[in-house]
């Protein structure tokens, strides 16, 4: 039906406000053809960003995320919190500028006076005056594999962090919230271990060569064959490092004249690739597809600035898993986006393969989607298979192309022969080809300790961010003195976490971030949540004002602490 | 929460003080510095007001009395 034939049928108002639509079609404001649109303009609601799914006939599962919202008392505290802080900073600053205090950290020298500053930035500030006081959470050594449960080093500090002794004593059977051990394959018994030592052996431990001259092993030939096969694509590449896999194969696929629309929380990796690569980059909204429609329809229509020449490529980075929110990608809708305006995809499985799917195929696997969809499938080994190094799966096309092209193939030494052997046998235990069900034993647990982990800390009233089925949990701190406080009353009571702030986080979301493993056996969850409760009570984090409004103000209220 | 004494809750609340002002991460000269001024900022609050506020509080009522409270008990006494 035409549109014609629609207003015909219509009375006088609303023809005439079909009529007006018309006439903006005309100047250019293509208005309705929009795949996602905004259902409601002004959503208010007690969620931050409630991530609903708009789309539901694209998702076979329910898609369940949430952020819940920031309680007002808690953002005007920390604020008030951070300007405390720096207040105290600047007073440092000044003690140490005029030498009433001895500076322990690398500052202009005299001679370089007139030169152009090389320290002096907020970021700077903030490490000296802020990030200082708590370094004791971070860095930690560890003396074990770190598995299930590791052991620490301990040390002490004389100096409020800023250098640190060891004490000589180790901490024993801490357990690890923080290790992207996702599968549990972090280990130094069992099959792989076995086959790694015999590879040792066999080939040595690498030959310091590049792919492309005599690096070239059978085992990096059988390690990528397999990596084809389990993603499901025709051809794969092997790269020694996670990080260079992003940042050095970007530039490989765009320059000049081509769009990358990336995700707002997008790894520095894939931040850096983007930047390296030279093209324009265009930031849409974190897994906001609306956002994101509209950066393609504004590409399309209005071409690269200035010349409006078409652009030459569009590629959508995205990652599976988002670490430090927990949320999964929406993929089912960016496939759809991606095929509707004709643009490539990039995909950054780092964290979601392995750990996602029913077969531990990603994000890909999880939704139920063909992975000939996704042009570039980019992955690390480092986190469920507890190795190192990343892949790029995809057309055999691209990935001869990408041999011959990126940096990270031509210049970078050839992956370790111990650490390729590590990833087939995990990998081959994950599909079952090894003979036995451990791998989908090792699935099943991870899912079900996620659930299990996930839907505790809900109930015990934390605010938890991103989705249900994510293995990283982010649990809300807030409060910039509540990040040392976190860390350092989990280790008393022997549990090891990672503890986020701000410049990885905005600055008032400071975090928790636990992952979960499937090496993690019940009890050892139970231990965890028991302390994290504690903790939670000792320093008041359970800000949740879901299901129980009334303890909504417990660090506050009276009540809440008659009743406890 | 569960506290044995009085002793342990003012110890907890002084905790919570020090998490949400941020200043548990400073050393304690600074922690020493930062309250000082609270208290004394405090204190001058209390004491000016302890001052003040009974002044203000008389010159109110007279005023106020002078606009409500200060009519003759009747206006026929005037005439006469």
């Amino acid at each position: 039906m035409t549109e014609s034939s629609a207003t015909k049928l219509l009375n006088g108002e609303a023809c005439r406000r079909a009529l007006n639509r018309k006439n903006a079609n005309k100047n250019g404001y293509v208005k309705n053809h929009c795949l996602f649109q905004q259902s409601q303009k002004y959503r208010r609601s007690g969620e931050k960003k409630q991530n609903a799914t708009h789309n539901p006939s694209l998702y076979k599962k329910p898609f369940v995320e949430s952020f819940e919202e920031t309680p007002l008392l808690v953002a005007v505290l920390t604020y008030m919190g951070y300007g405390i802080l720096t207040i105290f900073g600047y007073l440092r600053d000044f003690l140490r500028h005029w030498n009433i205090e001895k500076c322990h950290v690398a500052r202009e020298r005299d001679e370089q006076r007139d030169f152009v500053p090389l320290y002096q930035d907020f970021e700077n500030f903030y490490t000296r005056n802020l990030y200082m006081r708590i370094r004791d959470n971070w860095n930690r050594p560890i003396c074990s594999v770190p598995g299930a449960k590791m052991d620490l080093v301990e040390r002490v500090t004389h100096n409020y962090n800023w250098t640190f002794e060891h004490t000589g004593n180790v901490v024993k059977d801490v357990i690890n919230m923080g290790s992207y051990n996702y599968l549990g394959f972090a280990e130094n018994t069992g099959t792989c271990a076995d086959a790694a030592i015999e590879t040792t052996q066999k080939y040595g431990v690498g030959v310091g060569s590049t792919r492309c001259e005599m690096g070239n092993l059978d085992i990096h030939e059988e390690l990528e064959e397999l990596v084809a096969r389990f993603l499901g694509v025709e051809s794969s590449m092997a790269f020694g490092m996670g990080f260079a896999t992003n940042s050095m194969n970007i530039p490989a696929l765009t320059g000049k004249g081509c769009l990358i629309l990336s995700d707002e929380l997008n790894h520095a990796s894939l931040v850096l690739g983007a930047r390296l690569s030279g093209s324009t980059i265009r930031v849409f909204k974190h897994n906001n597809m609306q956002s994101l429609e509209k950066l393609l329809r504004d590409a399309i229509v209005h071409g690269q600035p200035r010349t409006h020449r078409p652009w030459k490529k569009i590629l959508i980075v995205v990652e599976g898993i988002y670490s430090m929110e927990g949320s999964i990608v929406r993929l089912p809708e960016v496939i759809a986006l991606k095929k509707r305006y004709k643009a490539y995809l990039y995909l950054d499985e780092a964290h979601s393969i392995g750990a996602l799917g029913p077969n531990g195929k990603g994000v890909v696997d999880y939704f139920g989607l063909d992975p000939k969809d996704v042009d570039i499938m980019m992955g690390t080994f480092t986190k469920s298979f507890g190795a190192a190094g990343g892949y790029i799966g995809g057309k055999k096309e691209l990935i001869d192309y990408l041999r011959c092209h990126s940096h990270s193939a031509l210049y970078a030494t050839s992956m370790s022969p111990p650490v390729a052997q590590q990833i087939i046998t995990s990998m081959k235990i994950i599909m079952g080809e090894d003979g036995t069900t451990l791998g989908s034993d090792r699935l099943k647990q991870l899912s079900e300790n996620t659930n299990y982990f996930r839907r505790r800390l809900r109930e015990l009233g934390f605010i938890i961010y991103g989705n249900d089925d994510s293995p990283v949990v982010p649990l809300m701190l807030y409060m910039p003195a509540k990040i040392g406080a976190f860390g350092r009353e989990m280790l008393k009571r022997n549990i090891g976490t990672v503890v986020v702030g701000f410049p990885a986080t905005p600055i008032i979301e400071s975090r928790a971030r636990f992952c979960v493993s499937a090496a993690h056996t019940r009890e050892m969850l139970d231990t965890a949540l028991e302390a994290i409760s504690e903790v939670g009570d000792l320093l008041q984090l359970k800000y949740s004002r879901r299901e129980q409004p009334l303890s909504s103000l417990g660090w506050m209220s009276e009540e809440s602490l008659l009743q406890d | 929460m569960n506290f044995k004494n009085m002793r342990e809750y003012l110890a907890w609340i002084y905790y919570q003080y020090l998490l949400i002002t941020g200043i548990y991460v400073l050393e304690p000269w600074e922690k020493s510095i930062f309250n000082s001024f609270l208290f004394s900022a405090i204190a001058m609050v209390v004491y000016t007001s302890y001052v003040f506020v009974p002044i203000h509080m008389r010159l109110a009522l007279e005023f106020f009395s002078g606009i409500f409270g200060g009519q003759p008990e009747s206006t026929m006494a005037l005439m006469n």
